[in-house]
């Protein structure tokens, strides 16, 4: 009996708290390496076309990327409910875009520049006029590879 | 005065953690953004366009109402894929022009061989993109899957498709020995069916 009483007297060790940093540092380490970083703020809405007949875009310094949709809610007061091109941050407009890759291209290192990729990443809903000017300038700056970037699915779920 | 128990050895802590935090590294991989590949055609025109045949031609027309008109008879999405891969292996060339690897109909009035066959793709400027992806999609599971075809019967012992083989040669992660032995393959199968699709500046409406 003696056994129990004695027990029962004793303060509760504290929990040592020794490892929390290391628990947190893991944590961080792992969103650090998860997360996408994403280096334009999207200003248009962005809901890629499925395709399934894929290839992968790796090598993120050798893309350029060219957005285009329908403003986002917050904008259209400002700009309009017309699908529009998003270069860098803001929006632009046709005449721009070979502007912008002959800019972008400069910024890359020299061995690079012959084997850029644009990447198109263009809302569902909007009309193939505005990709067919843009595919235009494109053909003037001579950057011809493109990429039209897709959601991984089945074709039916573009309706 | 009651006995403290003894505190948990914490030491180890540090390397369950790293142990994790390893574990995690090596296991996620950081999303990738994939797409269709297109090249465009250089703007400046053709002095001398060659003449091509018309039953080298194969027109899928997207309209405004995205519809899809192909060789001028209306087409549901899901036909798509079936009908070009019956053109593109069609080989009804004779003599020089005779194809013979092609599984096709032979007919004389569709495209002589894949080498000479032409998908051309027509949008209008009101086609919504993501049908026109669609069509493009439909219209390189085409190629792909002629492509698998003969990769598996020619080289059986790889056990594995085209697709499955391109994905491995451009993955960074093979080694060189196994891209220098894929490269030759694959170079193989694209001049038996390359992927001739032109995308035509759309119809002014």
């Amino acid at each position: 009996m003696s056994k129990f009483k004695k027990k029962k007297g004793g303060e509760l060790p504290a929990i040592s708290t020794a490892s929390l940093p290391d628990i947190v540092f893991m944590l961080l380490f792992f969103f650090m390496v998860a997360t996408v970083m994403r280096d334009n703020t999207l200003m248009v809405t962005n809901k890629l076309p499925a395709a399934d007949q894929v290839q992968k875009l790796d090598k993120k310094d050798r893309v350029i990327y060219i957005y285009a949709g329908k403003p986002s809610s917050r904008y259209q007061s400002k700009y309009g409910d017309q699908p529009k091109i998003q270069l860098n941050d803001k929006f632009s407009v046709v005449s721009d875009v070979g502007a912008y890759v002959l800019a972008e291209r400069a910024t890359k290192r020299e061995e690079l520049q012959n084997v850029l990729t644009t990447a198109l990443k263009v809302d569902g809903e909007t009309n193939m006029g505005l990709i067919s000017d843009i595919k235009q300038e494109l053909r003037k700056v001579n950057a011809l590879k493109i990429n039209y970037t897709t959601r991984i699915g089945d074709y039916t779920q573009n309706k | 005065m009651a006995r403290k128990s003894p505190e948990v050895n914490a030491g180890s802590m540090a390397d369950i953690a790293f142990l994790l935090l390893i574990f995690f590294l090596v296991t996620t991989t950081i999303e990738t953004d994939s797409g269709i590949n297109r090249k465009l055609p250089p703007l400046e025109e053709l002095i001398d366009p060659p003449v091509i045949k018309e039953r080298n031609i194969f027109t899928v027309v997207v309209n405004k109402n995205n519809m899809i008109l192909v060789e001028e008879k209306l087409m549901d999405l899901s036909q798509v894929r079936s009908a070009a891969v019956k053109f593109l292996d069609n080989g009804g060339g004779i003599g020089e022009e005779a194809c013979g690897y092609c599984e096709g109909d032979r007919d004389r009035s569709s495209s002589d061989n894949p080498e000479k066959a032409i998908i051309s793709l027509k949008n209008d400027r009101e086609t919504d993109y993501k049908v026109y992806i669609s069509v493009q999609n439909e219209l390189v599971a085409a190629y792909n899957q002629l492509r698998d075809r003969e990769y598996i019967k020619k080289f059986p012992n790889d056990r594995m498709n085209f697709v499955e083989a391109n994905k491995l040669y451009s993955d960074p992660r093979t080694s060189e020995k196994v891209k220098a032995s894929l490269k030759p393959k694959l170079d193989e199968i694209k001049t038996m069916f390359p992927q001739k699709l032109s995308e035509a500046e759309p119809n002014k409406s």
